[in-house]
């Protein structure tokens, strides 16, 4: 009997995959230079104070070691990155304004349809700019800015002043100057004191051009008592070369507010991604980061959650998935600075056909905060001998009265629990996909409905004969 | 004459190289019961696990027949298709499968037919209410949290939904409470019929107080040593194991 080899399908790409012609207006030239930050900050009609800072991030981005922990970078060459890339395309909030190969590419990604059934409001980035942006007149009347980050910064300029970079500093590490040296594009919300935004608001990036940089910044407010849902949606075609994502995400969370900010990231497998995001939540606020992580050559991405009021909570519910050539290293770092903060951190994480996957996160407890809580959990599923899981969680506990789990469990599809369904008449094939289905079942029912189809092809399992 | 549903005949069989059943006969008339009893050891659950053509498990010698049809070239979820059905000592917790979900999906490869989604929830309502289940159970992960007793209910649950030929409990009553012994058991009794068969491994008589047993087979070191009526049963209650050997 001719004995098939059982796999599980990668994430069916093709979608993501096509590639349109490459004509931007303006392409910086390769490499960082302070002329190039000068040329970009000129393009851009940058205040003054925004190109001081960029120079002064260069300055700190050229003094700064790359990371001495995690996947090696040594692919990453910055002389060969192009910073920005201006699309041949205006900002408009009408699609039929949009040059018709970018449309075609937000349509096929399913930007458009979402809009007209399940959002409030949707940004569009293509490469280095900000397309297409639009948002509902309800929540314009009821003071709700939602805006590309280069609008805010001229139309809101004291509050992107207050605000931008300074919950992430550009000191903080490498690719944080970097970002504050380049950014480009990214969303800005600001929902006021006591308004819900009840539909989500949803902001696709896009990088189609071969060997460039994105690096849009997304600075959300929301007030006392408000409370928003954020989506972010991100995936480029795969060339040959090296292309660099390192966004930079700033959220502050109120008194009493609540946000929640769900990522599908569906980056090409030449992608670096090396992004940075951060919230600050205040007393009674709540941050729920869900987090669905699928693409790119190599992810460091640590959300991280600073609680700095009393009864402040962090959510944190993150998938990741890892095939040939991907080494994830995601995780969640949740500060607990004041009394009675809790966070719950829940990921699952599957590798297969030699993919690797890091979990490295960390829980710090503050002098101040006593009786804080935390619960960690995390899981993760090889489908086979040549992948890799890693888990590498960091507490770090400084007050007294405090409650503390962590919970990490690495394994493989159990035989004993495909022999039990397969005994009650289910075939070896779908046995397997219903526990692979059933291991991230409690993270994707998490994720945004739009989102479903990333989801559905992750367990598009075929199998045939045995696993291995 | 009564119609053969399971002929077992010379059987041997292991794992991982080590033989544990050594030339064992059985033979299950349809609409028998037969009762395995032995110590710890002896090869019953291996014997189970190997109808049922758990991978793990190699056959070295004998067949299996199940109406009449060699077992051999059929794995796991064909046996199950073709009427098998084992009720399992320690059930498998499956994280994110629900009951419901899990049963649906097993009636429909096993009936090749789609399952009418509000008759069947109701057919499983009633069930539940049977065997005194919680209907919230319904919707929870398969065996995930449940307690012992709550995982075997579980497992009479999906016999009784699914509807074998041939029903196989590998120790189904062991470490419940009386109570649950007998909902267990007037589930099995539901069950049962002329039509179909039970192959029941226990240490308790207690769930069979309620069902009439045709054979008693003793186990022991992988070998059938005894088969009697149901007066046997009496008998190792009475003395053990041991002195069977004197015999």
């Amino acid at each position: 009997m001719e004995k098939k080899k059982t796999f599980v399908e990668d994430i069916e790409r093709s979608l993501y995959d096509i590639k349109n012609e490459d004509r931007p207006l303006y392409r910086s030239d390769t490499g960082l230079t302070a002329q190039i930050i000068r040329d970009i900050s000129r393009e851009k009609n940058d205040p003054v104070w925004m190109q001081e800072f960029r120079l002064q991030s260069l300055e700190t981005y050229s003094q700064l070691p790359l990371p001495a922990w995690g996947p090696s970078l040594a692919e990453l060459d910055m002389d060969k990155i192009v910073t920005y890339v201006k699309p041949d395309a205006k900002l408009t909030g009408d699609w039929t304004e949009v040059p018709a190969d970018i449309k075609e590419t937000f349509d096929r990604l399913g930007i458009a349809e979402a809009e007209k059934d399940s959002l409030a409001g949707v940004g569009a980035q293509y490469d280095s700019e900000v397309v297409y942006h639009s948002i509902k007149q309800e929540l314009v009347a009821q003071g709700v800015i939602y805006t590309d980050m280069e609008s805010a910064l001229r139309e809101h300029e004291d509050i992107v002043k207050e605000y931008f970079m300074k919950l992430v500093p550009p000191k903080d590490h490498k690719f944080v100057a970097l970002h504050g040296a380049v950014w480009s594009g990214g969303s800005f919300v600001y929902v006021p004191e006591g308004v819900h935004v009840d539909i989500p608001l949803q902001s696709y990036f896009r990088l189609n051009s071969p060997g460039a940089g994105q690096f849009e910044h997304t600075l959300i407010i929301v007030e006392k008592n408000a409370s928003l849902h954020f989506i972010e949606g991100c995936s480029a075609p795969k060339y040959n070369v090296t292309n660099l994502h390192a966004g930079c995400v700033e959220l502050y969370v109120k008194e009493g507010a609540r946000l929640r900010y769900s990522t599908i990231e569906n980056w090409s497998r030449n992608m670096m991604n090396l992004n940075t995001k951060r919230a600050l939540v205040e007393k009674d606020g709540i941050i729920e980061w869900v987090s669905g992580s699928f693409g790119s050559h190599i992810s460091m991405l640590y959300p991280c959650s600073v609680l700095v009021g009393e009864n402040a909570k962090a959510e944190f519910t993150g998938v990741t998935f890892a095939s040939s050539g991907q080494t994830l290293d995601t995780g969640a770092i949740v500060v607990h600075a004041a009394p009675h903060t809790s966070s719950n951190i829940s990921t699952r994480s599957i590798s297969k056909d030699g993919g690797v996957v890091v979990y490295r996160g960390a829980v710090k407890v503050t002098n101040e905060a006593h009786h804080a809580k935390s619960s960690v959990n995390c899981e993760s599923l090889m489908l086979d001998d040549h992948s890799r899981s890693d888990t590498l969680p960091v507490i770090d506990v400084m007050a007294d009265e405090v409650d503390i789990g962590h919970e990490a469990k690495i394994g493989r599809i159990s035989e004993e629990a495909v022999f039990y369904l397969m005994s009650r008449g289910i075939s070896e094939e779908e046995a397997k996909a219903m526990i692979v289905r059933g291991f991230v079942e409690p993270i994707a029912k998490e994720l945004p409905l739009e989102y479903a189809v990333e989801m559905n092809n992750l367990v598009n399992i075929e199998l045939e004969g045995t696993m291995g | 004459m009564a119609e053969k549903l399971l002929e077992i005949s010379g059987l041997r069989a292991g794992i991982e190289g080590k033989e544990i059943l050594k030339g064992l006969d059985i033979c299950v008339n349809k609409g028998e019961v037969h009762v395995i009893l032995g110590p710890n050891g002896s090869g019953k659950s291996t014997l189970m696990n190997v109808i049922m053509g758990h991978p793990k498990y190699e056959v070295s010698a004998g067949s299996i027949l199940f109406e009449a049809e060699d077992l051999a070239p059929f794995k796991t979820f064909e046996r199950a298709r073709k009427g098998l059905f084992l009720s399992f000592q320690n059930p498998e917790e499956i994280p994110g499968i629900t009951v419901e979900n899990m049963l649906r999906t097993a009636k429909q490869a096993a009936s090749g037919q789609p399952v009418k989604i509000m008759a069947f929830k109701k057919e499983l309502k009633k069930k539940m209410e049977m065997l005194r289940m919680d209907p919230a159970y319904a919707a929870r992960y398969m065996n995930v949290g449940f307690s012992g007793g709550e995982k075997k209910r579980n497992e009479i649950l999906q016999l009784l939904l699914l509807n074998p030929k041939l029903a196989m409990l590998d120790e189904t009553d062991s470490g419940l409470d009386i109570d649950a012994v007998q909902i267990v058991s007037a589930g099995v009794k539901e069950f049962h019929t002329e039509e179909n068969s039970c192959l029941i491994i226990t240490h308790n008589t207690k769930i069979l107080e309620q069902l009439s047993v045709d054979q008693v087979h003793i186990l022991m070191g992988g070998r059938i040593i005894q088969t009697g009526g149901a007066s046997l049963i009496e008998e190792i209650n009475a003395k053990g194991f041991t002195h069977l050997l004197d015999v």
